[in-house]
């Protein structure tokens, strides 16, 4: 818990501004992104291993989840007319920037292969696109926590060394779903494969993140952030059980129990990114996510140099970044 | 970490030079002294009039004589009303008194629904007793914090480096702008800032903040904020001079018998490499609504960077293990 009797304010007003994106358009656009990147990764290995069902149904949901996100894109910017001004200039120092330029090299390819694979054309450059898709494919399924830690917003700046791994993973997630929900039962093996490992993973990686970030992990526990975050571990839970069971069930029951684990693993992911977004508003709106993580820095690097000072200057180039924890280190 | 190479964080004498000016003029900047800020707004007024800033709201916050509530979109100049109540310093013949800024019990904190009450109850409390007697210096328990807030035009800005248009640049004075014909209201700037000075209009869509008066600099008037200033508190000029005068006032401060007396986002070795615009403080910079130590958030963009690659390959390699498992015939199980 955040000592809140400690910290002053400015009438509790916000010391940052909360990104004024809308849940749906960016939240959504996250978990759309997730879906066609992993898709794409899982639709070249359906191709590559003679799954023409699991590939037909992963190309298509990716070209449909990047059209649904570019349309999400757009409906958000304060300027829609003004969308093109995002290929004005490639800036490496924004993530968004880097976005844009993916999503252009990306569309097209996830397009192309869906488009083909369904005309049954040119099949050459229909695999040659798959393979594209599915290069660039994990790049727009991780870039999108670049976008949201590279901002002042503690719960995402500080959760960046997690949050592209759990964006990853929640990608897989949500593709293994869509395999699952879509593919012909006797093609789902690799799919409900990849579904236990993101989902293991995902646990995993979340519950490391909110033990390290402290503090400001509160927002992924409490409020609409905590709600998301528990109900897209509850749904990764029994979306992962099911899928690993659908093989043990009598073989009438398979399909149906394969398609409610792919809705619960698609349901799962799109929580996640919710869940990551709403916590990211809530931990921006208090200032005590701001001031406390930035105070206890001050402070600790104001006993380092008292620390430094006591022990005769001998090491004046001290490490402000040690945290001060075995206090006694003169002994 | 290579702190020079990149440009993303740490000290850097020449913002402009480095963002391709040739031979810029010297970089200008605010000290704004909140000492002998007296609270009028005409900053504010002369702000919204210079630039043509429309309304944003005629309401009462209920909080102090602050009804403009901070920096946004329409309000590029802002200034902040703190009361507190604190134990009158003893005049104390050997020097500075007792840390006395622990002592800002009564400032606001906690959430703006629960104090505001108790605020006022403080201050109307503490008015008969601080008229009562005072130091012998004339001060009272009583103290009014005034301070002018405005855009910091860091030395490195987390708004331009995110934005993805070029529509925020580094201006020849070392000044960061947004150009109005080029913003696309994409809103990156707006969370990025880590002061919330950045904002998007809601009827407009773009985004909106100081631009230390760009119109006027390049015709050689100060911006009109500190034009309009009656008491100095705002002062404009080469950066340089600004923090040599502001080191000799803090200095005088101290001297004066006013410890608490501190600068803030003057230095160069900052989490943002020194704001161009900064302050003289009279309190922690949380009471004004300051973060108390502000990073840049690219400085850790290309840590960013390397674990969304290593995120991207374990995705590949997850995927080819699924793959690979079930490739033996056995399944996953």
């Amino acid at each position: 818990m955040v000592d809140r009797a400690e910290f002053s304010s400015y009438y509790g007003r916000p010391v940052i501004k909360a990104p004024s994106w809308s849940a749906q358009d960016i939240a959504g656009y996250f978990f759309l992104g997730g879906l066609a990147g992993a898709g794409s990764v899982l639709a070249a290995g359906a191709q590559l291993t003679g799954r023409p069902g699991m590939a037909r149904v992963l190309k298509t949901t990716s070209a449909l989840a990047i059209a649904g996100s570019g349309a999400l894109l757009v409906h958000d910017l304060g300027r829609p007319s003004r969308f093109a001004n995002m290929l004005r200039v490639f800036k490496p120092t924004s993530p968004m920037s880097v976005g844009s330029w993916l999503l252009t090299g990306y569309a097209p390819l996830a397009g192309l292969a869906a488009v083909l694979n369904r005309a049954g054309r040119l099949p050459r450059v229909g695999a040659a696109a798959t393979a594209g898709a599915a290069v660039v494919g994990p790049a727009i399924a991780t870039y999108t926590a670049v976008l949201a830690a590279d901002t002042a917003v503690p719960a995402w700046h500080d959760a960046y060394r997690e949050l592209p791994a759990v964006f990853a993973a929640s990608a897989l997630t949500a593709a293994s779903g869509a395999a699952l929900l879509g593919s012909p039962y006797s093609e789902t093996g690799p799919a409900r494969a990849a579904a236990l490992l993101a989902t293991t993973t995902e646990l995993a990686l979340v519950r490391g993140m909110r033990k390290r970030l402290g503090p400001v992990a509160e927002p992924y526990e409490q409020g609409r952030g905590g709600r998301c975050m528990h109900a897209a571990e509850v749904l990764t839970g029994v979306g992962a059980a099911a899928a690993a069971c659908s093989p043990f069930l009598p073989p009438p029951a398979r399909r149906p129990t394969a398609a409610a684990a792919g809705l619960a693993l698609l349901a799962a992911s799109a929580c996640t990114r919710f869940g990551v977004f709403h916590a990211g508003v809530a931990s921006a709106e208090d200032p005590v996510y701001t001031v406390g993580p930035q105070r206890e820095r001050l402070e600790e690097r104001r006993r380092a140099a008292e620390a430094a000072a006591k022990n005769g200057g001998t090491s004046p180039g001290a490490d402000p970044s040690v945290p001060p924890s075995g206090g006694d280190t003169a002994g | 970490m290579d702190r020079s190479a990149d440009l993303l964080y740490g000290p850097e004498p020449d913002p402009a030079g480095d963002a391709g000016h040739p031979d810029p003029p010297p970089r200008v900047g605010f000290f704004t002294d909140t000492t002998v800020c007296i609270g009028c707004k005409a900053c504010e007024v002369a702000c919204k009039e210079w630039n043509a800033i429309p309304e944003d709201g005629l309401s009462l916050t209920g909080m102090s004589y602050d009804n403009t509530g901070g920096l946004g979109a329409s309000t590029w100049r802002h200034v902040a009303f703190i009361e507190q109540s604190r134990p009158v310093a003893a005049p104390a013949a050997g020097g500075p008194s007792p840390d006395g800024h622990e002592g800002h019990g009564h400032s606001p904190h906690g959430h703006a629904g629960q104090e505001p009450a108790g605020s006022a109850g403080t201050a109307v409390e503490a008015a008969p007793v601080a008229g009562g007697p005072p130091a012998p210096d004339g001060r009272t328990e009583l103290r009014w914090l005034m301070s002018s807030d405005v855009c910091k035009h860091c030395t490195h800005a987390a708004c331009l480096d995110v934005c993805p248009t070029g529509a925020l640049f580094r201006t020849e004075f070392g000044t960061v702008v947004v150009q109005e014909d080029v913003c696309n209201g994409c809103g990156y700037c707006v969370p990025a800032c880590p002061y919330g000075v950045i904002e998007q209009r809601p009827d407009d869509g773009r985004a909106f903040k100081c631009t230390m008066c760009y119109d006027r600099l390049g015709d050689g008037m100060e911006p009109a904020c500190a034009k309009a200033c009656p008491t100095d508190s705002i002062q404009f000029g080469p950066l340089d001079e600004l923090r040599e005068r502001a080191a000799l006032r803090v200095e005088q401060l101290h001297d004066l018998g006013v410890p608490e007396a501190r600068l803030y986002g003057h230095d160069p070795d900052d989490g943002v490499g020194g704001d161009g615009a900064f302050f003289l403080l009279m309190d922690e910079p949380e009471v004004y609504g300051l973060p108390p130590d502000p990073v840049v958030t690219t400085r850790d963009l290309p840590d960013m960077w390397r674990h969304a690659a290593r995120a991207a390959v374990g995705l590949l390699g997850a995927a080819a293990l699924a793959f690979a498992a079930t490739a033996t015939g056995k399944g996953p199980r």
